[in-house]
């Protein structure tokens, strides 16, 4: 297990929240490897490219350039290579309407973009902390919802 | 139709080792959950083929001494949260016995490894169950609290939102929604 490391990825148009995002995860303890890209075509690019290796956790923007995280949700969602991902909807939106969509659309974790670097670290912790555990010891992940 | 199902992960391991190791003509004992003891020598290119052959049922072939204590930690708790029996120990204390090492080396371990804490672990575990027993539908909330050992469905419910976001009527129809979508 020492080897092992958890793969994320993330799809986000702002440059600035890419950054963000990417320099959290290298302040926390865990072994990650992080991947990002500047939108949803580039995104679906990739998972579809046949030597993509698919990460654990996908963090997925709502408001991007091209296509959008709903429609990238969709089309994962469509295709059965991709079930073992859990889904991070990584969002500035926290309409309850919206947020229970993305859930019943399939998403695993809606998360409001936190304001400051300290709790945007924590709750990125948190998410791959519990994602891990679904991961390792076999928790029944059509069951697994989180809000932050 | 629907129909709802309950398993026994102890007994559909304990089946699934039985009768993929007797057809595959090994001489075995199954010592407790989660480990063999095997009757003659095994050599490493059998164990190979067996550890990919077992990965099929999501059943790992564990190496490592320190991740063998983890498992057996991750077992404890499963058979103390999901057991017929309310324990009324605290986990502490259980799990000290039952594997015969400090809890604090224990609890040392387990986060070293497993990111996070046997308490945290214990919740996580606990909740699982919880969703499994809202979604069956057979048994109240209030219900369910007792069952897992709850001082109130309050607590429950908190607990259920302080570690999902959400709560747990919100939980029930964010799932029957997603299943009705994809009939």
């Amino acid at each position: 297990m020492e080897k092992d490391y958890i793969h994320i990825l993330l799809a986000d148009d702002d440059e600035d929240d890419r950054l963000f995002f990417t320099d959290a995860f290298d302040e926390l303890k865990m072994k990650t490897k992080v991947q990002t890209y500047n939108d949803g075509v580039e995104l679906m690019e990739y998972l579809k490219s046949e030597n993509s290796v698919l990460p654990h956790v996908l963090f997925l923007d709502l408001n991007m350039p091209k296509k959008n995280g709903i429609e990238c949700l969709h089309e994962i969602k469509a295709d059965k290579r991709f079930d073992d991902i859990a889904i991070a909807i990584y969002s500035t939106s926290s309409s309850e309407e919206h947020i229970e969509e993305t859930f019943v659309n399939g998403a695993n974790i809606y998360i409001k973009k936190p304001n400051d670097f300290n709790t945007l670290k924590k709750v990125l912790s948190d998410v791959v902390t519990i994602n891990w555990q679904y991961h390792t010891s076999g928790l029944n992940k059509d069951n697994f919802l989180l809000r932050m | 139709m629907k129909a709802f199902l309950k398993f026994d992960y102890n007994q559909l391991t304990k089946k699934i080792l039985e009768d993929k190791l007797t057809s595959l003509g090994y001489k075995f004992s199954i010592l407790g959950f989660g480990e063999i003891e095997f009757h003659e020598n095994v050599p490493e290119d059998k164990i190979e083929e067996l550890r990919n052959d077992f990965l099929n049922y999501g059943i790992t072939i564990i190496e490592n001494q320190k991740s063998v204590l983890v498992q057996k930690i991750k077992d404890a708790i499963h058979e103390m949260v999901y057991g017929e029996e309310v324990l009324n120990v605290k986990v502490s204390v259980y799990l000290a016995e039952k594997l015969d090492h400090s809890y604090g080396y224990l609890s040392n371990l387990f986060s070293d490894i497993t990111f996070t804490s046997i308490e945290n672990y214990v919740i996580i575990q606990k909740i699982e169950f919880a969703k499994q027993l809202i979604l069956n539908n057979k048994l109240s909330l209030t219900e369910i609290a007792f069952r897992l050992n709850y001082s109130s469905v309050a607590h429950l419910s908190t607990q259920f939102k302080n570690t999902t976001g959400i709560t747990p009527s919100a939980f029930q129809r964010i799932i029957l929604k997603r299943r009705e979508k994809n009939q």
